[in-house]
């Protein structure tokens, strides 16, 4: 694989939330506000890039009794730091992301992603892997962000694009679209969206519904 | 980098995961070393810019936010004994005005005490004894008053302030700057409209906080209108959190008593 297929098949063609259905927790937390998933998304971004980067420059001295705990190590100390800067230098922001950076270290994607792909490869593929997987996850994340702003607060990044009717306009919101299962409607549709134009994603059936034979016997 | 040859005997074990442990804990460490004063200082900014919302001032830089809160007078209220104290006893308490503390005052028992059940209705389980107020003067007659407040809402604790303007009974703005209420819902708390809705509110109906959150619109021909806030929609509970935050802050365990005496 290239270096450009890594970065980009994540994107649409193996994306960790709608192929892989990974890191759905956060995509329902934190997209209420464009702004706040925007944070998240590249919080996320950086540290799957860096400790993929990083577990794959160790990967070959990484026993493989320990392996696990050495990837929640380096990713928990990522995630501190990435906090940590929030904090510093985007207060508000990250008063309202509150947890959600601090739970980036249980993200599927991120122990996926080192435990798949920066254990067997190189550290340059590896970190190209990771910003990959998080343009992926900040795709399906700024689409359902995009949705749930617009519809439940009639605003895109705060800019108020439809007045509310609490405020002396004519839009009336949605108010599932501030629910956390909001999200899973409209990730929902995404998937579809994305397994119809791709259908090479839709998975064969578990069981098949053995044929009705009971009728035709009477 | 060569490769051991056995990367799973112990002493390969034992060297990757302590040197792992000590870059890990190093960059953490320095991170939160360094970057310490500047959160602080957003903190702090926070928490003065909240302060100065309350007061109705909002929109300003954050230099400005500065030299307005220095036009602030700082003191300390013994909610006990409903009285301000001087600056003598304050430091004989061996507090420090700039970085008291209040919330984890109220988990030390030497500065909080348990609040009865009947007491409790801001569902708050403890309250500091010593809290700050923030004041500001016009030869020597108080204008403005802000009270810190907080209380429980449906999912969260509410944190924020009230003022009042000299009467000690007319409310001349409110905000909450800390609460995990749900967003659209009963995070419009945070609704500017909603927020100036408070003000020219009256609190007390004689003795006692008439003050309510009623459910849907207040009518505006009713008579105890002044003493009456829309509710949220969708936040029933959030609401009725919001005012009983009120009706105890402003109450015979908060600042009641106090506000009476200097309203007097």
């Amino acid at each position: 694989m290239t270096n450009r297929e890594i970065l980009f098949n994540p994107l649409f063609n193996n994306n960790p939330i709608g192929l892989q259905i990974l890191g759905i927790c956060s995509a329902l937390a934190v997209t209420t506000k464009m702004s706040v998933a925007l944070v998240m998304c590249i919080a996320l971004t950086v540290v799957v890039a860096f400790s993929n980067l990083f577990i794959s420059i160790i990967r070959d001295r990484i026993p493989s009794s320990v392996r696990i705990i050495v990837q929640m190590t380096i990713i928990a100390s990522l995630v501190i730091v990435v906090d940590q800067i929030l904090g510093a230098v985007a207060y508000e922001l990250s008063k309202q992301l509150s947890v959600f950076v601090g739970l980036i270290i249980t993200n599927c994607i991120v122990m996926g992603r080192a435990e798949a792909f920066a254990m067997q490869n190189p550290p340059w593929p590896s970190f190209v892997d990771g910003i990959g997987n998080g343009l992926g996850y900040s795709l399906i994340l700024m689409l359902v962000a995009t949705v749930r702003e617009l519809f439940g607060s009639g605003s895109m990044f705060g800019y108020e694009i439809m007045p509310l009717v609490t405020n002396g306009g004519w839009y009336s919101p949605v108010g599932l679209m501030l629910l956390p299962p909001s999200a899973f409607f409209i990730i929902g549709f995404l998937i579809w969206v994305l397994r119809e134009w791709k259908p090479e994603q839709v998975e064969s059936s578990e069981h098949e519904i053995g044929e009705q034979t009971a009728f035709s016997k009477v | 980098m060569s490769k051991p040859r056995n990367k799973d005997s112990m002493s390969n074990i034992m060297t990757v995961a302590l040197s792992v442990c000590f870059v890990c804990s190093v960059m953490v460490a320095s991170a939160a070393v360094f970057l310490k004063p500047q959160r602080m200082a957003n903190k702090n900014l926070d928490r003065v810019s909240n302060i100065l919302m309350a007061a109705g001032l909002r929109n300003i830089g954050s230099e400005e936010i500065m030299a307005e809160f220095k036009k602030f007078e700082v003191r300390l209220v013994d909610l006990e004994e409903d009285r301000f104290l001087s600056s003598l006893e304050i430091s004989d308490l061996g507090i420090d005005l700039q970085t008291y503390d209040q919330r984890r005052a109220s988990r030390d028992p030497e500065f909080s005490r348990q609040l009865l059940d009947e007491e409790d209705i801001a569902s708050i389980t403890r309250r500091a004894r010593y809290s700050i107020v923030y004041m500001q003067r016009d030869e020597g007659a108080i204008t403005k008053i802000i009270l810190p407040i907080h209380g429980y809402g449906l999912w969260s604790t509410l944190y924020g302030f009230i003022s009042l303007s000299g009467d000690m009974n007319t409310v001349s703005g409110i905000t909450f700057y800390e609460h995990g209420e749900t967003a659209g819902l009963g995070g419009e708390v945070d609704n500017m409209t909603w927020k100036a809705s408070w003000n020219d509110k009256q609190i007390y109906d004689g003795q006692s906080v008439a003050l309510r959150v009623v459910k849907g619109k207040a009518l505006e021909n009713s008579p105890s209108f002044k003493y009456e806030i829309d509710g949220l929609s969708g936040a029933t509970l959030t609401s009725r959190g919001v005012e009983n935050l009120i009706a105890f802050w402003l109450g015979e365990d908060g600042f009641g008593p106090l506000l009476k005496t200097l309203g007097s």
